[in-house]
């Protein structure tokens, strides 16, 4: 099933640079199960990657094949390439903390740790070996201010992160996120569990950071595909039940005119 | 069974008001003509007064069509769809105004006797009518190929609006007396043409609905 991309991608990948992210030929079994199927899928800088797709057609198993976080599952096995600025991240070499810290994760319910504010964005960068306090203040307000936070918790940061709100909790777990200045966020359904309002806030905030981060986030939420990402990448399973790329363009194209008539199915919320 | 049995079912229901919406516009245009044929000025009126109630659809489906696009958030072919849907009745109530245009004309120029017998003018009205007809027949079936071809019949409306007007030329230069008159039967041969460029901006749609591509060749082709 070769995929489908437009000419209208393809000029407009063309006047990018080289992906930041790239997934080629991408297979990944769990145990004896195909889960992904011949993936092929360019990740562009500084851009918003959307992945849609009906439940269960393998969008969270590909966002983690971005920072290897499926090789936490033992029988998880891949082939093909996954490249970050042209470099593999596969293979026993590689160092997959490494990786962990250029490529960060959001997931899809917020899960601060139990301790202070300041000490959930500081985390990372102390992990990292960071031990100057003004270096980490400035880090911390830093990475306060890029997740949309700072002015409502700047008089609390030793209060802890699980007082806040459902959507503060989710952007102080981005705030975490970033302050190990990753180079890829990926966003598991990042506003699922979220109010609209908080939904919103993270949605404003995902287009104030690209400028300085790729991101690639899953979501189930057609509109919020549409409103926020520059790209989209449409999955759906085969009759094996594995996951499968079958579109991938611009993301006006995709929701105004997509050209695989199961995309179209999919974003008219004729099936799923 | 489709998921979005309910949505489906408005859609449809939409396309069957522009259906009625568009009977009323023809039987307007065609109205408007056969009363200035015959003189009959009370018909005429009526032609006037019935544009409110086109007028008032018009708004009626606008918000119905407003309502559909912020409950059902459309994508793809239904979106393009709903969006032609606002053109479409948008043009729709502007062709019911070249119908009124022709009544209020007629209602100015009073009992004045014509020119000279109407002949191509009501072909004009008959054959804007029934471009009108196929047309909106092509958009509810998203039937790109009628689409495509549909703009073809407003040359013919177009060669006989050049036709009236060489003839009421002739009228002019032959007496100034005519003037007036003949500037009225212009003013009606103009909204008749008028009337039926619009349709192609229908087909225009449908093409959009159905392939997600702008088509203003055929526009782009007439105004060269």
């Amino acid at each position: 099933m070769a995929l489908n991309i437009s000419p209208l991608s393809v000029s407009r990948a063309n006047a990018l640079s080289d992906a930041k992210t790239e997934i080629k030929n991408l297979n990944l079994y769990y145990g004896k199960f195909q889960a992904l199927t011949d993936i092929n899928l360019p990740i562009y800088a500084n851009k918003i990657t959307a992945i849609i797709g009906p439940s269960g057609c393998g969008k969270s198993t590909l966002l983690r094949s971005f920072n290897r976080m499926n090789d936490l599952i033992p029988s998880c096995r891949t082939e093909g390439e996954i490249l970050l600025d042209g470099s593999t991240i596969l293979g026993r070499g590689v160092d997959v903390v490494d990786v962990r810290r250029r490529v960060g994760m959001v997931f899809q319910r917020p899960n601060p740790f139990p301790k202070s504010i300041y000490d959930n964005v500081a985390y990372g960068p102390r992990l990292y070996g960071i031990r100057d306090r003004r270096e980490l203040d400035q880090i911390v307000e830093k990475s306060l201010h890029q997740a949309a936070l700072w002015d409502e918790v700047k008089d609390k940061l030793q209060q802890s992160g699980t007082a806040l709100s459902g959507g503060q909790q989710q952007r102080l777990c981005i705030a975490r996120a970033l302050a190990v200045e990753p180079e890829v966020i990926l966003m598991d359904e990042p506003a699922s569990a979220l109010d609209p309002i908080s939904s919103l806030k993270i949605e404003e905030l995902m287009q104030d950071i690209v400028k300085e981060f790729t991101i690639i986030i899953v979501t189930h939420n057609m509109q919020q595909a549409a409103r926020v990402s520059d790209f989209t990448a449409m999955m759906m399973i085969d009759d094996k039940h594995s996951g499968r790329l079958i579109e991938f363009d611009d993301t006006q194209r995709i929701f105004t005119n997509p050209k695989d008539k199961r995309t179209e199915d999919y974003v008219t919320g004729r099936f799923g | 069974m489709t998921i979005r049995k309910n949505f489906e079912i408005e859609i449809q229901e939409l396309k069957d008001e522009v259906l009625i919406l568009g009977s009323m516009v023809e039987q307007a245009v065609l109205n408007s003509v056969t009363c200035l044929k015959n003189y009959d000025l009370e018909g005429a009126q009526k032609v006037v007064d019935g544009d409110q109630e086109i007028n008032r659809i018009r708004f009626e489906l606008e918000n119905r069509v407003m309502i559909l696009i912020a409950t059902q958030q459309p994508m793809a072919k239904d979106l393009r769809l709903l969006a032609s849907f606002l053109e479409i009745i948008s043009e729709l109530e502007r062709m019911g105004d070249y119908a009124k245009g022709i009544s209020i004309i007629h209602l100015r120029m009073g009992q004045q006797p014509h020119l000279k017998p109407l002949i191509d003018i009501p072909v004009m009205a008959e054959k804007g009518a029934n471009m009108l007809h196929l047309a909106l027949a092509a958009f509810v079936n998203e039937d790109e190929e009628s689409a495509r071809k549909l703009p073809q019949l407003d040359d013919e409306v177009d060669d006989l609006y050049l036709k009236i007007y060489r003839e009421l030329m002739t009228f002019v230069i032959s007496d100034p007396k005519n003037i007036e008159r003949a500037n009225w039967f212009l003013w009606v041969a103009h909204n008749l043409e008028r009337f039926a460029d619009r349709v192609t901006n229908i087909c225009e749609r449908t093409i959009f609905v159905a392939t997600g591509q702008n088509s203003e060749k055929y526009s782009e082709m007439k105004d060269s």
